[in-house]
């Protein structure tokens, strides 16, 4: 294991940030701390780093007690959300600096600093100053500077939190990619579910300074831990009591058994997707159910039919009951 | 834009007489009589011995007051900045306090606490050799007291601009904090640091009344280059005052052509370094 947490807990006065957190973060892995605002993940990154510290427990880095251990000692590579770029330096400084406060050789640290700047594409752009880049290039430069020192761990807040959608997704395959050639140990703070089920091997929820559940994109897409998971990693709507996601729901325009009848009084369809919203004939809430727009023709479902819900049968959803 | 074309040129001359009639007649009317009687009186009074030892006396002065205020300024200014203690609202605005208290009383106030025969610390320290009032530690002591807040004002919203991150990268890859302050801290604020002692060298150079009590004003020993213009001024020595008068004119209107050339030549930090006295947080997204 290359991070090891043990019951790391920190206040901000009476604000509680995290609560005995225990976390072990496997290495050459890419770890998530997946979680809404303010529930403690970035401070946990933050104690990891050092920039931060933490009241009780322990920080350990690849076998070392890095609990008391200055951020400058650390070794770990630290990417900011805003890209904490150095503005009065060219980029190719900007990524040499970590190896010129190593006092590594001139010609050995211009070597590593070409060979990152190829890794993150930005090989022309070596003596231009951030302000002249792009959002994107920025961040990718300081992913290079952060890379360039050989860090035990990479770290990285929030970091595609300030770019639009479509630079955003890219950057997020690229990490992806990147992160398969490079096998540095990863750990990286969002708040987009998306951004964590489609990049993390592993996943770990935090809510309220508190590790909700510690997991594959998978077993915490199809096994939750709590109600709480299964609402933060995707939608979910009310069936007959319980919590399922719209898209485990079998729509029939006939009656079939153990189904709920109801009307159809929304009928909404964005590109491939029809979603639904039926009212139950008993009253109470509307329900929320998505299917393929090839589904909604097949099946017959239109605005103000009557439909039967059901679960889809063999989805491992978490079939918590709704509580009171 | 607001306004026709007659308002805005009625502003404008409105504006332009006010100045001139305030600040440029008069100043070029220094200059005229500077030269009245040629350029050899001018340079003659000027290398005139008291008056080039005063002018001496100054730039040694200004100096020591500018490098005080700048490591100075930067300590509070960081300290402002970057930490919450009780009393930082009272600190900051103890540090206007120069520019609003008048200089005659900061001199009787510096008198009082290092006089040499019944100051605070006065006898205490010509006892350990070091006198303090009518000497030059006590004039540079003056000088820095009324230009402290020029540096300050200037770094402050600089430094709150830039925030902690830059510094925390640098942490991050494996920066002490000498190293941080030297090659992150430092190159980040240097436009709003040449601006703020660039503004408390011409500050410096001129200041009268703090120096005027603290000096005792002795001729060839503690009298400054705006001392002597007074005492010529007053012996009927015209021309020797105004030439004086010009060289201390023309140095303050040198470091503001300075600092107008440095203004547009740095576009990052120019909005913030220009903003004089804003102590107001401006969260700028980098995106």
């Amino acid at each position: 294991m290359s991070i090891e947490i043990a019951g790391v807990s920190r206040r901000f006065g009476d604000f509680v940030a995290l609560e005995d957190i225990n976390l072990s973060v496997p290495t050459g892995k890419l770890t998530a701390l997946l979680g809404p605002s303010g529930g403690g993940k970035s401070t946990l990154l933050r104690i990891i780093a050092g920039l931060e510290n933490a009241d009780s427990g322990t920080v350990e880095i690849e076998g070392t007690d890095a609990t008391r251990l200055p951020a400058r000692k650390r070794n770990v590579g630290f990417v900011f959300q805003h890209y904490a770029a150095f503005k009065h330096m060219t980029v190719a400084r900007n990524v040499a600096f970590g190896l010129e406060i190593r006092k590594q050789p001139k010609q050995q640290v211009a070597e590593r600093v070409a060979e990152m700047l190829r890794l993150v594409h930005l090989e022309q752009f070596a003596d231009r100053y951030p302000s002249q880049l792009s959002g994107g290039q920025r961040q990718r430069m300081a992913l290079a500077r952060a890379l360039a020192i050989e860090p035990s761990v990479l770290l990285l807040d929030e970091p595609f939190g300030a770019l639009d959608a479509k630079v955003r997704k890219e950057l997020r395959d690229w990490l992806r990619r990147l992160h398969d050639d490079v096998h540095v140990t990863t750990v990286f703070v969002t708040h987009d579910q998306e951004e964590a089920l489609e990049v993390a091997d592993q996943i770990v929820v935090i809510n309220q300074g508190r590790i909700e559940q510690i997991g594959t994109p998978d077993e915490l897409y199809d096994q939750p831990a709590s109600d709480f998971v299964l609402s933060f990693l995707g939608p979910v709507t009310t069936l007959g009591g319980r919590l399922v996601r719209p898209h485990d729901i079998e729509v029939t325009t006939a009656p079939v058994p153990d189904a709920v009848p109801g009307t159809v009084t929304r009928w909404t369809r964005i590109g491939y997707e029809v979603r639904l919203e039926v009212t139950p004939t008993d009253g109470g809430e509307p329900i929320l159910v998505q299917l393929t727009r090839s589904e909604a023709v097949q099946r017959g479902v239109s605005d103000g039919a009557a439909v039967w819900l059901r679960e889809t049968a063999g989805v491992n959803g978490a079939h918590s009951p709704v509580p009171a | 834009m607001t306004g026709n074309r007659l308002t805005r040129y009625t502003l404008r001359t409105i504006v332009l007489v006010y100045l001139g009639l305030l600040i440029v007649w008069p100043v070029s009317l220094v200059a005229k009589n500077a030269f009245a009687d040629g350029f050899g009186t001018f340079f003659d009074a000027l290398t005139e011995e008291t008056t080039a030892y005063a002018f001496q006396l100054t730039l040694i002065v200004a100096v020591w007051a500018v490098v005080i205020n700048t490591v100075f300024g930067i300590l509070i200014s960081l300290l402002l900045v970057r930490y919450t203690f009780p009393g930082r609202r009272a600190l900051s605005a103890l540090i206007d306090l120069p520019l609003s208290v008048s200089p005659v009383v900061v001199g009787l106030a510096l008198l009082l606490a290092y006089g040499g025969t019944n100051g605070w610390f006065g006898p205490a320290l010509e006892g350990a050799g070091l006198q303090v009032i009518y000497a030059t530690p006590g004039i540079i002591m003056a000088t820095a007291f009324v230009s402290l807040p020029l540096v300050i004002r200037e770094i402050v919203p600089v430094l709150t601009e830039i925030g902690t991150e830059q510094e925390q990268a640098a942490r991050s890859l494996g920066a002490n904090a000498w190293q941080t302050f030297r090659r992150i801290t430092i190159p980040a604020i240097r436009w709003a640091l040449v601006y703020g002692v660039v503004l408390s060298l011409a500050r410096s150079l001129g200041e009268f009344g703090a120096v005027k009590i603290v000096s005792g004003n002795v001729v060839g020993q503690t009298q400054t280059a705006t001392l002597v213009v007074e005492e010529k001024y007053q012996n009927f020595e015209q021309t020797a005052a105004y030439a004086s008068s010009f060289v201390l004119a023309a140095a303050a209107v040198l470091a503001l052509i300075v600092v107008t050339l440095l203004r547009p030549g740095h576009s990052e930090s120019a909005e913030t370094a220009g903003a004089t006295a804003t102590p107001l947080r401006t969260e700028k997204d980098p995106a």
